[in-house]
């Protein structure tokens, strides 16, 4: 017996739960794009914005490319990436440990608690004039900068994962023979450490934010102290060309991240061994 | 086979309060006794919300009690160790870990040599029967699955007691069915000695080689017997359990009992 085709139902673009095929996926991504730079480019012929403030697609490009072949902006966005990532190691290497023990021992959390959650609510931009007065205009201020401005949220959020390890876990070590260093090592980090690393991504975008403020306050060399002294010349497409390098580099940074988790935590994917 | 053998753990006036944050405080389980004997399976059995649970956390030594003694062989208990394993309801595997190295953990721990342990390890695997998910993260294992792995860690730990807090509550009928035909079977092949809770009145009358019923409010002993329908002997498959003379007068008989004290509870 022959079955009946199933007879067809409207298909909508919008609907809950359900995904939508590759190639629109893809189409609608680029989609965005063409609209994005379509209405950048239309600006200007049609008088919404003046030229001098908002440079044309192709300016900003002419500036990229300017930028990094002749005006060596590839030692400025270096000596950024260094900023970012010696900073970043330094507040990790302090603040997930810390965290790490936080979570786990209630009377160390009674201990920092109270510290770090109290140096959180600072905002760290407020220190640049003391770190100024402290370091000089050197590397030293940027990086305090960047380190005061993630290593107390590093900690309290790789707290809050370190605490979120279900009990059983903890109990099942124990009653397997485990002392409590034994399940730090081999329960509560490996148990916490995707979440922590998913933190550490967050926080690196963060720490971008904090590089920017310090270069653009106190800086002779970097992307923001580029973008700086674009401004006095009224160097608009340079402006733009350095926010896209930052982007850019934020997308790399945060795929990198990405990328070693996959590597890292392979069990986590519910197929393939 | 069950017989009088050696008292291997004995619980001795047994209490647990539980103090509440308003200040006041609950007395979870008061004056609880009972012992177990070598190569016994024993059962907690009781409505919920009558401290078997909190009495195999005692055991384990993962909580103090308040009052009395436990004691395993000669020593007392005085917190948690390799001697006393324990199975929990939620799945413990640890993920980041395939099957084998899961079942070698607890001997890591322990220090036992890398030859053996990888030995000991697929000789339990085997016992538990996923020789075939050696090399398999817990990620792509069922519920049952994953309770059988954390049942060869444990035992291949070589603990003096194995404790169970209702291992197979979380599972589907028919897998749970199969567990404790496993159980049955571990039992004959091991010689190791349970302690399970659970308030499944047909688990408790199939595995149990000794029953301990709890009543609630305070949580206390109501009842310690050997199921005398099964003359001591344990039944490899369930459906031959439920043919046996008297099986239907135990379970009659619990299930009353469970009714008295549920109705305790909502009248309290």
């Amino acid at each position: 017996m022959t079955q009946r085709p199933a007879t067809p139902r409207r298909r909508r673009w919008l609907e809950y739960k359900k995904a939508t095929p590759l190639p629109a996926t893809i189409a609608l991504g680029i989609g965005v794009w063409v609209i994005f730079f379509g209405i950048w480019e239309l600006s200007i012929p049609m008088g919404w914005v003046t030229e001098l403030l908002v440079p044309g697609p192709q300016k900003v490009i002419a500036a990229l490319y300017d930028l990094f072949a002749n005006r060596g902006f590839a030692a400025d966005v270096g000596i950024s990436v260094y900023r970012i990532l010696v900073s970043f190691v330094a507040a990790s290497l302090f603040a997930v440990p810390l965290g790490v023990l936080m979570g786990s021992f209630s009377a160390i959390e009674a201990f920092f608690n109270p510290f770090v959650s109290a140096w959180r609510y600072l905002p760290a931009p407020s220190f640049i004039p003391i770190l100024l007065m402290w370091f000089g205009t050197g590397d030293a201020p940027k990086l305090a900068l960047l380190f005061i401005g993630v290593v107390w949220f590093m900690a309290t959020i790789i707290m809050d994962h370190t605490k979120s390890v279900r009990t059983e876990l903890i109990e099942t070590a124990q009653t397997l023979g485990g002392n409590r260093w034994q399940i730090l090592t081999t329960v509560i980090i490996p148990a916490s450490l995707p979440n922590i690393m998913i933190a550490m991504r967050q926080m690196l975008a963060v720490s971008w934010t904090y590089l920017v403020i310090a270069e653009i306050v106190a800086s002779t060399d970097g992307i923001g102290a580029m973008m700086m002294r674009a401004k006095r010349f009224i160097h608009t497409d340079e402006i733009i060309a350095g926010i896209i390098v930052i982007g850019v580099l934020g997308l790399v940074f945060d795929y990198l991240f990405r990328v070693a988790h996959r590597l890292m935590f392979p069990y986590l994917e519910e197929h393939g061994r | 086979m069950s017989a009088q053998q050696n008292v291997k753990l004995s619980v001795r006036g047994v209490g647990k309060d539980f103090s509440l944050q308003n200040g006041d405080c609950i007395q979870a389980v008061s004056n609880v006794s009972f012992d177990v004997h070598e190569n016994e399976f024993c059962v907690l059995l009781g409505p919920s919300g009558c401290g078997k649970s909190t009495v195999l956390r005692m055991i384990a030594g993962l909580e103090e009690p308040s009052a009395g003694t436990l004691s395993l062989g000669d020593h007392e208990i005085m917190g948690a160790d390799r001697e006393r394993g324990m199975v929990f309801q939620s799945y413990t595997s640890f993920d980041w870990l395939t099957v084998k190295q899961n079942v070698e953990y607890g001997m890591k721990l322990n220090g036992v040599a890398k030859a053996e342990r990888s030995e000991r390890a697929d000789q339990f695997i085997d016992l538990v029967k996923l020789t075939k998910f050696k090399n398999a993260y817990p990620k792509q294992l069922s519920g049952g699955m994953k309770q059988r792995v954390a049942i060869a860690r444990t035992l291949a730990n070589e603990p003096s007691l194995l404790l169970m807090d209702e291992p197979f509550g979380a599972l589907d009928a028919e897998t749970r069915w199969n567990m404790q035909e496993l159980m049955i079977s571990i039992m004959e092949s091991t010689q190791t000695t349970v302690v399970m809770v659970t308030h499944d009145i047909e688990e408790a009358l199939f595995l149990g080689d000794r029953i301990v019923f709890f009543s609630t409010h305070p949580g206390t002993v109501l009842e310690d017997a050997k199921p005398s329908f099964k003359n001591g002997q344990r039944v490899p498959k369930k459906e031959d359990v439920l043919t046996l003379d008297g099986y239907a007068e135990a379970e009659r008989h619990i299930m009353k009992l469970m009714r008295e004290q549920g109705i305790e509870d909502l009248d309290a």
